[in-house]
């Protein structure tokens, strides 16, 4: 942003240009204004990286020098066998595999769960945008006000339907689950998305014979690559970083990699191992922060899609 | 519309019926169903195993008097007020600061939100590492010099909620910088040149001219906050697990440890409906302020 003074400084410059030297006005780089600025971003910056630098230092420190050592410390004997040990061997409970099964479980939970919700709220979207039917206003409405519903008002009537259904405590239900809660925020995005769309394209589809389907598959998936991939970006880590359903609709030999986590680190038994407890951390954070660096400007509007909730 | 007549209208539009099935079973048998199920299951004596034995309110009379529960709506309301307060203070700082078209805006903001990519069993966990006081911050400025200096808020349950707190705000404040920064960009570049040429400084074009305008954002970015306070419950498990002693348990966790580990349904069906209840109490009036209006205008 340009302040005044500036502004009429540029009038002025621009004045003397006929006989005056040429080129863009040289900038006060260091004026009071820019330091203050930049200096509290930086400052920000810092306080928002430090907890990340301190996971990977104390990650890479052997226990010895965690207990003598400063945390800020950068390791001065770098092992990485925390981290083999976080993935392979440390224990929860009885078993000892480490977090290498939370982290199969977790894809074994992510993968369907991400495809399911979206398969689901796409075409529920779509219906809602281009199908409209008596009635369906009103189921929407009820999906979107459910929305705000605390989980824990619904947790229990869910164990109740699922262990009916004889899937309680399986992956498939906790699939079931996912694909439940993500449903009011996909099909708010994506009948949106599908609402504006043209009309025209809808209704010329319609005039050449293509049907519900027909239209959903050649026309709007192909047209909507961009929302679906930001409905990906927001369920994988949603669905990634859940904890409360992992907890409450799987048994210990299925529990996704945030529970299996909490209970390494959290376990009372045993010695702290702190350096094997961030590697542990990083490792569960790993596929969300990546998810996050290489979707950049989508992972925003992902979020903020997803914020937007009302 | 259409003025054919058909022989079934149930059938008419087949196909999106069809399709809509999963989510008119959510929103009836789960949302509409499952809540009605807990409301009225919470005036029972349900204990192991959901019983239709009704007592009153006897439920919500044992539920106001367990300490537990106390303590748990008292954290619940500090760290609400601390989340409310400074995630927005903050967040529009940084978005403010942001929008000053500076350079590396990007990497500012990709450094700002990127906690928000974790979970909170992540954020809670970096936390409760950082604060041991052992280890942590602590002992870091201990061994500068300055022996008796002391910051333990996870191991001081007079203070413990706040430092649950700071990492809430670390993790959760990206995501209010993203919605505010948003709001500062859809605000007419001509209000800025009115303002400047009017020799109006900054902060007041800010605090009088841009936030008004943005009372949208504001309110929707209101209505997000409130709803994560309430459901807070992985960072305490992470952190604290609700220690020392009862000193951070939150309502959540309540409703949880009763249902599953105290074998006490009937408590945590009446928490949980209580919990219902706070989120009706904040949501009904901005429902109310936002599409109550709009329709009759």
């Amino acid at each position: 942003m340009v302040d005044v003074a500036s502004l009429s400084a540029g009038t002025e410059a621009r004045r003397r240009d006929a006989a005056g030297p040429s080129g863009p006005r040289p900038r006060h780089v260091l004026s009071r204004r820019n330091i203050f600025l930049y200096g509290t971003l930086i400052v920000m910056a810092v306080y928002y990286l430090l907890p990340l630098y301190v996971m990977i230092v104390t990650s890479l420190k052997g226990m010895p020098e965690i207990r003598l050592g400063n945390i800020f410390s950068p390791p001065v004997e770098i092992t990485f066998e925390p981290w083999v040990k976080a993935w392979a061997t440390a224990c929860t409970g009885l078993n000892c595999d480490g977090l290498s099964r939370g982290f199969w479980n977790s894809v074994r939970i992510t993968v369907p769960s991400v495809l399911l919700s979206i398969a689901i709220a796409s075409v529920n979207g779509y219906a809602l945008a281009n199908w409209r039917f008596k009635g369906a206003d009103t189921f929407f409405v009820i999906l979107i006000v459910g929305a705000f519903i605390p989980y824990q008002v619904m947790i229990y009537p869910i164990v109740i339907i699922l262990r009916e259904i004889g899937i309680y405590g399986t992956l498939t239900g906790l699939v079931i689950v996912h694909s439940i809660f993500g449903m009011p925020i996909l099909t708010l995005l994506f009948r949106n998305y599908f609402t504006s769309m043209p009309e025209e394209l809808f209704r010329a589809a319609r005039v050449d014979g293509a049907g519900f389907w027909g239209i959903y598959l050649r026309i709007m998936l192909p047209m909507s690559l961009p929302i679906f991939v930001v409905a990906i970006i927001l369920q994988v880590t949603g669905i990634w970083n859940d904890f409360l359903f992992g907890v409450v609709y799987t048994r210990p030999d299925t529990y996704p990699m945030t529970v299996q986590l909490n209970n390494i680190v959290n376990s009372v038994q045993g010695v702290k191992e702190y350096n094997v407890n961030m590697a542990a951390t990083i490792l569960t954070g790993l596929v969300p922060l990546i998810v996050y660096f290489i979707s950049g400007k989508l992972f925003v509007r992902g979020i903020a899609a997803g914020a937007v909730k009302g | 519309m259409s003025s054919s007549q058909r022989p079934s209208k149930l059938f008419r539009n087949l196909n999106a019926k069809v399709a809509s099935i999963p989510m008119i079973l959510t929103a009836l048998v789960v949302f509409v169903g499952g809540t009605a199920w807990t409301v009225l299951y919470s005036f029972t004596n349900s204990k192991l195993l959901p019983r239709l034995h009704f007592v009153g309110l006897d439920q919500y009379h044992r539920l106001w008097s367990t300490s537990r529960w106390l303590v748990s709506i008292e954290n619940l309301l500090i760290y609400g007020a601390i989340s409310l307060v400074f995630s927005l203070v903050i967040g529009f700082l940084l978005a403010a600061l942001l929008d000053q078209k500076i350079r590396f805006e990007d990497t500012f903001r990709t450094i700002f939100l990127y906690p928000f990519a974790l979970s909170f069993i992540v954020t809670g966990l970096v936390w409760q590492w950082l604060l041991n006081p052992d280890f942590g911050i602590q002992r870091v400025v201990r061994d500068l010099g300055w022996t008796s200096f002391s910051f333990d808020p996870l191991y001081n349950s007079s203070i413990v909620i706040y430092g649950i707190s700071i990492a809430a705000l670390w993790q959760g404040t990206g995501l209010i910088m993203c919605l505010m920064l948003a709001g500062l960009r859809g605000i007419d570049e001509d209000i800025w040149k009115a303002a400047r040429v009017d020799g109006i400084p900054m902060w007041k074009t800010y605090l009088f001219i841009v936030i008004p305008m943005m009372r949208p954002v504001f309110i929707t970015t209101l209505v997000i906050i409130a709803a994560g306070i309430v459901k807070v419950y992985d960072l305490v498990v992470a952190q604290t697990s609700g220690g020392p002693g009862i000193a951070s348990e939150v309502p959540a966790k309540y409703v949880y440890d009763y249902m599953f580990f105290a074998q006490n349904l009937g408590q945590g069906f009446a928490a949980s409906t209580m919990m219902l209840l706070s989120v009706v109490i904040v949501i009904v009036p901005w429902a109310y302020l936002e599409f109550g209006g709009r329709k009759r205008g």
